[in-house]
């Protein structure tokens, strides 16, 4: 049995992973640290990020602002202890991007420039036209390169995480090229993983965002956090579900119903202007607008097609010269995938799974309570996010704590002893497994894309925007049974030469366990909050629900959830207001906090 | 029932077979359907072991680059219905001048040794704390290089290119080109390092200017743009090395 041994593993390559590499690197150069990606680095998800990352860098702006932008935002689920660390070092990793090479948008005299997001009462948010995710993730790549001690295995796929005497050791990966089960040892491990957008049947998401690393974890017994909380984001186009950003918004559009009127005023979110104003209407934050969206439809006031109603974001008046400059991708994506020129003609659009708020639970600094595994990125919950995330923190958020958790893990790292031999073994008995349940199996009759679409199915229907009991309750159930038909899975591909169906497979494993999650966390909580709606409990709890969820992995296979207070510092709980009443952030002291559940 | 296409496609595995050898599907054609849905259609229905690369089906992540029918694409930008008239086929393909892996997955190893040859990151002499903030760089200093930026790294250029097929030492547009994305950065200090890299026959002088790279890109990168304007820079860094032995070449400047 191969194994190869490192002392800090990034396992994903994306805006995180690479983050977290380079910051170890410069720590400690005389670390071993290794990026190991299912796919090469600049493919990673980070790629299709569009409108920008937000960073306080100018006069008028300050970081308590945009702390409590997040907070807010955040439907004040977020520790804010967290977020207050991040908007402090938000503007010094964008501004580390620049001195690597990242081709930010300027101002005329050479400055950085910004532009405003929804949510955001401030303009604050770095942008590389609309192709931001895209120049960041090559940035760091390309400045990956020079970095000697980081060793890249790319295209390898992790099936587990080792762990010996509750400590994390490494993990067993199969090189795609060759089919090779391997364990590499590490003596720390950063999840960066990304998202599971492709839980739902429609997401921005791409194809490689399973849960990865949210599984890997769960399974060696570390506690997922907030997984009820998912981001619709409300711009995606029919049939593809390609994002359409919200800088679209930022820069002016209009969301239309049927009949051409600006439907958000309907939904306190303010009076409809012909220019944008910060933290209204189109600016809104996307759980509201979303949200908005499905009224609208109740209302009969979407547009029936044959890939679910829409409404339209009318760019026309932005006129072509201000599209082409900020906006080329998005003139770029509906020429090419929904023949429509935005310059001349209304974009359809309609809500799509975009984010997940929740993930594997680390602290300040990435670690999760397993020792010797960290996480980052969107695959992790700090929370700065809390209940809703708004848009262009998530960028920011894998380079602060990607940072952080690259630094974090390397000072671990520098203390520990070599893993220990168990490593091997448990290695030959995953490969045993994989063997077993997949390559040599005999007899079994299941499709991997036809429990995939149902378990697509089952969540959307189960967790949607909107939720209640009894759909919560009869999604449970569905993918329990669809657990069990996946150990009835057989695979045309036997081969060992890059067998994407084995990766397919046991991706769907992993979003099983992930889809288990959400609904088991959506359930429990019952309130509303955020992203998160009970049509069951509409109102916001904060008696009993100012607190995050954890899930953890039963010995059996079942769930249990136990509750963690929020961590509340300068902004007591209050009332999210959009439009033209939105108050003066409240800088009191926070009150004496109200008992909840698990504290 | 929807209308039919046949898809032709190229399948092998090293395991089993002594050379690529084609394969017929019938699919349906779908007006919003790309010919990466087609594959799709067919790996979730059909045969599982199809094997192609994909991810994030909005042309942006460079993964899904194959030859359809002869021609070097994007398959999530490829409307199938666009080859439907009239009966025709489509056939698919890995992309040229590539090792097959398997099936529509080629070796990339080689493309990726080739990209770090020409140091793609931003060269300073200097080391100023983030304290002294940005380096200023106008639009239109921006300008001067955002077009190289674009770069996906598909290797659609690379299957379009005579010279990568006949000399595999030849460094390809694409490293190129990205040489190029920081050699016209204002910011960047590093031109003098990279010329001295390319300026031979592995590099920027084994283009014939055939232009093809151009043509196939799909992000309008102008490869073969950046080839030329490389070749005039070396050529004046050459003459100017007579005249002053230390090379020219440090223009940048910080804020």
């Amino acid at each position: 049995m191969d194994a190869s041994s490192h002392d800090v593993l990034l396992v994903g390559g994306g805006g995180a992973g690479l983050r977290a590499a380079i910051a170890a690197a410069e720590i400690n150069p005389k670390l071993s640290i290794a990026v190991i990606s299912k796919v090469y680095p600049m493919r990673s998800h980070t790629v299709s990020a569009e409108g920008g990352a937000a960073g306080v860098v100018k006069a008028d702006d300050s970081l308590e602002e945009h702390a409590y932008d997040t907070i807010s935002g955040g439907d004040w689920l977020c520790d804010q202890d967290a977020v207050e660390a991040f908007v402090k070092e938000a503007p010094q990793e964008l501004l580390q991007l620049e001195r690597w090479g990242c081709p930010w948008s300027r101002e005329k005299d050479g400055r950085i420039a910004v532009r405003a997001f929804g949510g955001m009462k401030k303009r604050r948010t770095w942008f590389a036209a609309d192709k931001t995710g895209f120049h960041m993730l090559h940035t760091l790549f390309q400045t990956t390169l020079k970095y000697a001690p980081i060793t890249r295995y790319d295209e390898w796929f992790v099936t587990k995480l080792l762990v010996d005497d509750g400590c994390v050791q490494g993990v067993v990966a199969i090189e795609l090229m060759s089919g090779r089960v391997q364990a590499i040892t590490a003596k720390a491990v950063i999840l960066c993983t990304g998202g599971c957008g492709r839980v739902f049947p429609f997401t921005t998401n791409a194809n490689i965002k399973n849960g990865d690393g949210m599984a890997l974890a769960y399974r060696a017994g570390a506690p997922l956090k907030d997984m009820e909380f998912v981001q619709y984001h409300p711009t995606g186009l029919p049939f593809t579900g390609i994002l359409i950003t919200e800088a679209t918004r930022a820069e002016g559009g209009y969301l239309l119903n049927k009949d051409g009127y600006r439907y958000l005023q309907d939904y306190n979110l303010g009076k409809p202007l012909d220019k944008p104003v910060l933290r209204s209407m189109e600016l809104g934050p996307r759980d509201r607008l979303s949200q908005a969206f499905i009224k609208e439809e109740q209302k009969g006031r979407t547009i029936q097609t044959p890939y679910g109603s829409i409404v339209h974001l009318d760019l026309r008046h932005l006129g072509e010269k201000l599209i082409n400059t900020k906006l080329p991708f998005v003139r770029e994506l509906c020429l090419k995938y929904q023949n429509i020129d935005p310059v001349k003609e209304l974009i359809p659009v309609r809500p799509v799974v975009h984010y997940m708020m929740g993930g594997v639970s680390t602290d300040i600094d990435g670690a999760t309570p397993l020792s010797g595994l960290f996480a980052a990125g969107e695959v992790a919950c700090v929370s700065i996010n809390g209940a809703n995330r708004l848009g262009s923190n998530s960028l920011p958020e894998c380079l602060v704590f990607g940072a952080r958790a690259g630094r974090a893990a390397a000072r671990y790292a520098a203390e520990r002893p070599a893993p220990s031999g168990s490593a091997l073994a448990q290695a030959r008995d995953e490969r045993r497994r994989l063997e077993v349940q997949f390559l040599h199996k005999t007899g079994g009759s299941e499709r991997v894309a036809t429990i995939r679409e149902e378990m697509q199915n089952t969540v959307e229907a189960s967790a949607g925007i909107y939720r209640k009991k009894e759909s919560l309750s009869s999604g449970s159930q569905k993918l329990r049974e669809l657990q069990e038909r996946f150990g009835n899975i057989s695979l045309d591909d036997r081969s060992r030469t890059f067998n994407t169906e084995l990766e397919a497979a046991l991706e769907l494993g992993f979003m099983l366990d992930v889809a288990e999650s959400i609904v088991y966390c959506a359930l429990e909580r019952t309130e509303s909050r955020g992203a998160h709606q009970r049509t069951d409990f509409p109102a916001r709890n904060d008696q009993d629900f100012l607190a995050h969820s954890l899930v953890y992995r039963n010995a059996d296979g079942s769930s249990r959830v136990e509750y963690l207070p929020v961590r509340i510092s300068r902004w007591a709980p209050g009332e999210r207001v959009y439009g033209d009443q939105a108050p003066e952030q409240s800088k009191e002291s926070p009150p004496a906090l109200p008992a909840r559940r698990g504290s | 029932m929807s209308e039919q296409i046949t898809l032709e496609i190229a399948r092998y595995c090293p395991d089993a077979d002594l050379a690529p050898y084609f394969e017929s599907y019938q699919v349906p054609v779908y007006k919003e359907w790309v010919v990466l849905d087609a594959l799709n259609y067919i790996k979730d229905k059909v045969d599982g072991s199809l094997t192609y690369r994909w991810s994030c089906r909005m042309g942006i992540c460079g993964s899904c680059g194959m030859m359809v029918n002869g021609e070097p694409k994007l398959t999530c930008a490829t409307f199938l219905a666009a080859y439907a008239r009239g009966g025709d086929k489509v056939r698919v393909e890995p992309l040229r001048y590539f090792p097959i892996v398997r099936d529509l997955v080629t070796e990339l190893s080689d493309f990726m040794v080739k990209l770090k040859k020409v140091k793609p990151w931003l060269i300073r002499h200097d080391k100023l704390p983030l304290s002294e903030g940005e380096f200023l760089q106008t639009p239109e200093q921006l300008d001067e290089y955002k077009q190289f930026s674009m770069c996906i790294n598909c290797t659609l250029c690379c299957a379009a290119c005579p010279v990568v097929g006949l000399d595999p030492v030849f460094v390809g547009p694409a490293a190129i080109a990205l040489a190029q994305r920081y050699n016209k950065d204002s910011r960047d200090q590093g031109t003098g390092e990279r010329t001295a890299l390319l300026a031979h026959p592995e590099g920027i002088w084994g283009c014939t200017f055939v232009g093809e790279c151009t043509r196939v890109c799909p992000k309008q990168v102008d490869p073969a743009g950046a080839i030329q304007q490389y070749k005039v820079k070396a050529a004046l860094e050459w003459l100017k090395s007579f005249v002053m032995p230390r090379g020219a070449g440090s223009e940048a400047s910080s804020s």
